[in-house]
């Protein structure tokens, strides 16, 4: 169970004007401005639950995803994951998690990806059963037979994304954060990818919280939609919730923005 | 520990697929070596006696340091792992159960090694058959080339360690270009990689010897040598063992404030 309450975060930017002189007059003078993003947010997440976080840039969706996975720390508020405080106990907190940045790599660049994998192994104490295992499986699933000899470098976007979800789930986390999975992928491989944790959701019983800014995402995947705007929780429902008023998905989403202001 | 073993043979198998590097690096340290051996031949021409180390011992030194160059330049550092920091995608290293320090120090010493085994036996083995006094000499004793072995490896993690120090500090700074720059510069004149500590005059080298960089390349080259007395080797393997203990300590730390001040930058 993933619980956060009143979980605030903020970020301090520096900020000038464009042009040469205020460039110069910064060098003395620095002006901060301070981005709240987060600012007070609550959600409980039940075991085996898979959520669509959903937001408009910058609302905040990815600091959540950080916070959860015990890379930042927040201000103020608490945050449990089965009962652990993730940037507490970090090393303790990762092993039982993976997550996937669709906008990051973690796969070595020069070497087959079955090396990173090795690591993985290694990096995660997956015993050698276990591993093999996951391996096939994973392989199966996301038909990476004949991609796991070659070099990350050489891969397709779509490719390589699939590699990244089986590495994240090598060591078979009991939860599962994916930072916008699907982006820049072909429909192919969205397929594939949805497919995939939709599986993985119904076999492992894997939670699953997912960002993403693809409405088709969430109506494959998201029996829960939480949204997020500047930074606030907005709603916390079903999609039948927000889709009142019939039109397509994506209609339905920019209206809600719109009328939440976001 | 398992877990940081495995870091190192990925990186150490990754440094050894890079073989067009490997002979360019070869080729450029080939012909630095004669260079600077023409340089101090003239130097020694104009008068053997006024210098600190005899010839041979100087000559050994600079085949050395260009054979073993990728264990102890400072500048060899990793780009990647300056990308990652910068870029954000060390966010998956921290999402890892294991040390980031200890990460990134075994995959330092992998991807040194890996670079100094490609590189150092060719240049060895034809220093070792040009004519003397142009070559590579025998070491000054099998104790002398036992102390070499031991403070070469001392000395390889020292330059790992302090490295660790930039990398770390990166976190803290928006591009870690000037920083690098700078300790470039200050390392390779402290360490003794552009003119070996001896030639410095007496008060400086007796400042330069205390300072972390004297505990890089300079003690096993010197060592090999012959060059330095029991006493003055002792007290250098102490430095060395003592700055690697610091710096060690001090990069724990600063990573330790690094994840906690933390912030990942874009998307």
């Amino acid at each position: 169970m993933i619980t956060m309450e009143h979980v605030c975060k903020s970020y301090k930017i520096a900020k000038r004007n464009a042009g040469f002189g205020e460039a110069v007059k910064a060098l003395f003078h620095r002006e901060y401005e301070t981005i709240h993003a987060l600012n007070d947010v609550s959600f409980t997440i039940q075991d085996q639950e898979m959520v669509g976080y959903i937001g408009p840039n910058g609302a905040g969706k990815s600091s959540t995803i950080k916070i959860l996975s015990g890379i930042l720390t927040p201000d103020r508020g608490t945050v449990l994951v089965d009962g652990r405080i993730p940037y507490k106990n970090r090393t303790r907190h990762v092993k039982e998690i993976g997550v996937v940045f669709g906008q990051r790599s973690q796969l070595w660049w020069d070497v087959p990806v079955i090396d990173s994998f090795e690591l993985l192994k290694d990096i995660y104490s997956i015993s050698e059963p276990l591993y093999r295992q996951s391996l096939e499986e994973l392989t199966e699933l996301l038909d990476l037979a004949e991609l796991l000899r070659s070099p990350a470098r050489q891969l397709s976007l779509g490719q390589r994304m699939r590699c990244e979800i089986a590495a994240s789930l090598l060591h078979r986390p009991r939860i599962l954060f994916l930072d916008e999975p699907t982006i820049g992928l072909d429909a192919v491989s969205k397929l594939a990818v949805r497919d995939f944790i939709l599986k993985q959701n119904k076999t492992h019983g894997t939670t699953v919280i997912l960002t993403t800014h693809d409405m088709q995402d969430i109506e494959a995947l998201a029996s829960r939609i939480i949204l997020i705007g500047k930074g606030k929780i907005l709603m916390d429902g079903t999609l039948d919730d927000i889709r009142r008023g019939g039109g397509s998905i994506d209609e339905t989403v920019a209206e809600l923005y719109r009328t939440y202001d976001i | 520990m398992k877990k940081y073993l495995s870091f190192f043979r990925l990186r150490f198998i990754m440094g050894l697929q890079y073989r067009g590097a490997a002979l360019a690096g070869i080729s450029t340290q080939f012909a630095w070596g004669f260079m600077e051996i023409m340089i101090f031949r003239a130097f020694y021409r104009a008068d053997p006696s006024s210098f600190p180390m005899s010839f041979s011992a100087t000559v050994s030194y600079l085949w050395l340091q260009q054979a073993f160059l990728a264990l102890f330049a400072v500048w060899m550092m990793e780009n990647e792992i300056f990308d990652s920091i910068i870029n954000g995608d060390i966010a998956y290293e921290l999402c890892r159960p294991a040390d980031l320090y200890s990460m990134l120090f075994s995959r330092s010493i992998a991807s040194r090694l890996s670079r100094a085994v490609l590189r150092c036996f060719p240049i060895l083995i034809v220093a070792v058959f040009l004519p003397q006094p142009y070559g590579i000499s025998a070491p000054a004793s099998p104790r002398h080339f036992i102390l070499f072995l031991i403070t070469l490896i001392l000395g390889l993690l020292m330059t790992v360690s302090l490295c660790g120090l930039v990398y770390i500090l990166a976190f803290f700074t928006i591009s870690p270009a000037g920083l690098r720059l700078m300790f470039n510069s200050a390392a390779d004149f402290f360490a003794g990689a552009l003119i070996p500590l001896p030639f410095f005059p007496e008060k400086m080298r007796e400042i330069m010897e205390l300072l972390p960089f004297a505990s890089l390349q300079n003690v096993p080259l010197r060592i090999y040598g012959g060059s330095m007395s029991s006493y003055e080797m002792q007290k250098a393997i102490f430095l060395q063992i003592f700055w690697l203990v610091v710096t060690t300590f001090a990069g724990k730390i600063l990573c330790h404030l690094a994840q906690r001040r933390m912030i990942v930058q874009g998307g």
